[in-house]
């Protein structure tokens, strides 16, 4: 029972907590998990939440920063007066969790269909876009002496590695070859300026309330380059939820976007970004072949990765938008 | 000759019934994954009556545009190849209309009311 190890953990950092109740798992694979639970305090209950590795599972995947490196930049992010989670204790050997960190549980939503449909956020969602460009502007401007130790990206070396995994699926798809073929034409080297870039920063990892974003989750991508990379991830299509003429998460506009990152001392480059935005749609196509490979390889022989699978098409109609329009 | 019904009309029978009978009564994980499970279902009924026409037309335009022949996958990896070498490229004549051609066959089968589908459709 994983009550009994956090009770004792709880105890250890937050001085009078007599103990914690309603653990339940939010999510997880094998080798990363997040659960939901409250401490009981005299003072009132808090609700936390455990993101960890369960004991046995050391090492990070690939291309993921590590739970370790995500805890330090979560800090780092709520230090600077940013929508974070308060970082309350990262695990040690002797907690007996395995690896990870707790943090302070916000309350909001992340479904994207309900950020989206709902009355509720219909006041959000007119402001979102030009807030989020101050956040992510916020997170490009972290200091860069205090980040962890993490991965550093060109856009290059992003082409090469989204290459090679696709052509290691041996399935032939003209429409991402001929975007593959795109991206090295128009690479654009190196960015003037590299920053800490969050990498998924996207509908499920922010948490949003009425009033508007209110956390930012989720930094198991983060890595060193081009801070444009997450201005055009935003607005790949795979995120607008059928709202496909507001490109940032269908919610806003790219120039509401740019105009809170200018208005946090940042400027935005539009062709860049198209670009990222270019590279996003491949890469979650990319990604979606990957999870009709992990489907039919097994273990995890689920119906929703093999329907994931069946998504690749999406972002070949999206490339095609993008590099082939129609009648224009 | 295997016996009626087709697999089309027993597939539909079967996502029917999910649909309108057990799907309601199903709550909370269960039920998104019973949703995405009558998903499927729908799929693979597109896909039994739209795929071998799709595909006739589809080997049809690559063997023109390549003047080559073969199976479909052979003909894919061809057109492939000479996107990724530069050889064939959006100038190409026929090379833009046959990839949104048959995308859009693709997202008939695949995910009918996808936005951007239904947009390059005229709707």
């Amino acid at each position: 029972m994983i009550e009994t190890e956090l009770t004792r953990c709880v105890a250890s950092f937050h001085p009078g907590a007599t103990g914690v109740t309603g653990a339940a798992k939010l999510s997880g694979g094998a080798s990363q998990e997040t659960w939901t639970f409250d401490i009981v305090h005299p003072n009132g209950t808090i609700g936390a939440i455990l993101r960890r590795a369960p004991p046995g599972y050391g090492a990070a995947p690939g291309r993921a920063a590590g739970l370790d490196a995500e805890a330090t930049l979560m800090q780092l992010a709520h230090d600077a007066g940013l929508p974070s989670p308060k970082v309350m204790h990262v695990l040690r050997p002797e907690d007996g969790l395995g690896r990870g960190f707790i943090m302070a549980r916000v309350e909001g939503e992340t479904i994207a269909r309900k950020i989206l449909r709902d009355e509720e956020f219909a006041g959000a969602r007119p402001i979102l876009a030009r807030q989020l460009g101050r956040v992510i502007a916020g997170i490009h401007g972290l200091p860069q002496a205090k980040l962890p130790k993490l991965r550093s990206l060109t856009a290059t070396k992003e082409i090469e590695d989204l290459s090679r995994e696709y052509h290691s699926f041996d399935w032939p798809r003209p429409v991402f070859e001929l975007a593959l073929r795109w991206l090295r034409d128009h690479d654009p080297g190196p960015s003037s300026e590299t920053t800490l870039v969050h990498g998924d920063f996207r509908h499920g990892n922010l948490i949003i309330g009425p009033d508007g974003v209110r956390a930012v989750l989720d930094w198991e991508l983060a890595h060193t380059g081009d801070p444009m990379e997450d201005l055009g991830w935003i607005c790949v299509n795979s995120w607008r939820f059928g709202e496909i003429d507001k490109p940032v998460g269908g919610f806003g506009t790219r120039e509401d976007l740019f105009a809170g990152y200018a208005e946090a001392g940042r400027k935005a480059d539009p062709d860049r970004v198209m670009f990222w935005e270019v590279m996003g749609t491949l890469r979650w196509g990319v990604m979606c072949c990957g999870m009709m490979q992990r489907f039919r390889s097994g273990p995890d022989h689920s119906m929703e990765r093999a329907m994931i699978g069946r998504r690749a098409s999406e972002t070949e109609i999206d490339l095609l938008r993008l590099l082939a329009p129609r009648g224009r | 000759m295997q016996d009626e019904p087709t697999p089309a009309e027993l597939i539909k029978a079967v996502a029917d019934f999910l649909r309108s009978e057990i799907a309601p009564a199903i709550k909370g994980h269960n039920g998104f994954k019973l949703r995405v499970g009558i998903n499927a279902l729908d799929l693979v009924t597109r896909q039994l009556a739209f795929a071998e026409a799709g595909d006739a037309v589809e080997a049809a335009r690559l063997k023109q545009l390549l003047d080559i022949d073969g199976t479909l996958m052979e003909l894919n990896r061809a057109l492939s190849e000479k996107i990724a070498g530069g050889a064939v490229d959006l100038n190409t004549p026929g090379l833009s209309e046959h990839l949104w051609q048959t995308t859009m066959d693709k997202l008939a089968v695949d995910q009918p009311n996808y936005a951007s589908y239904k947009r390059e459709l005229g709707k």
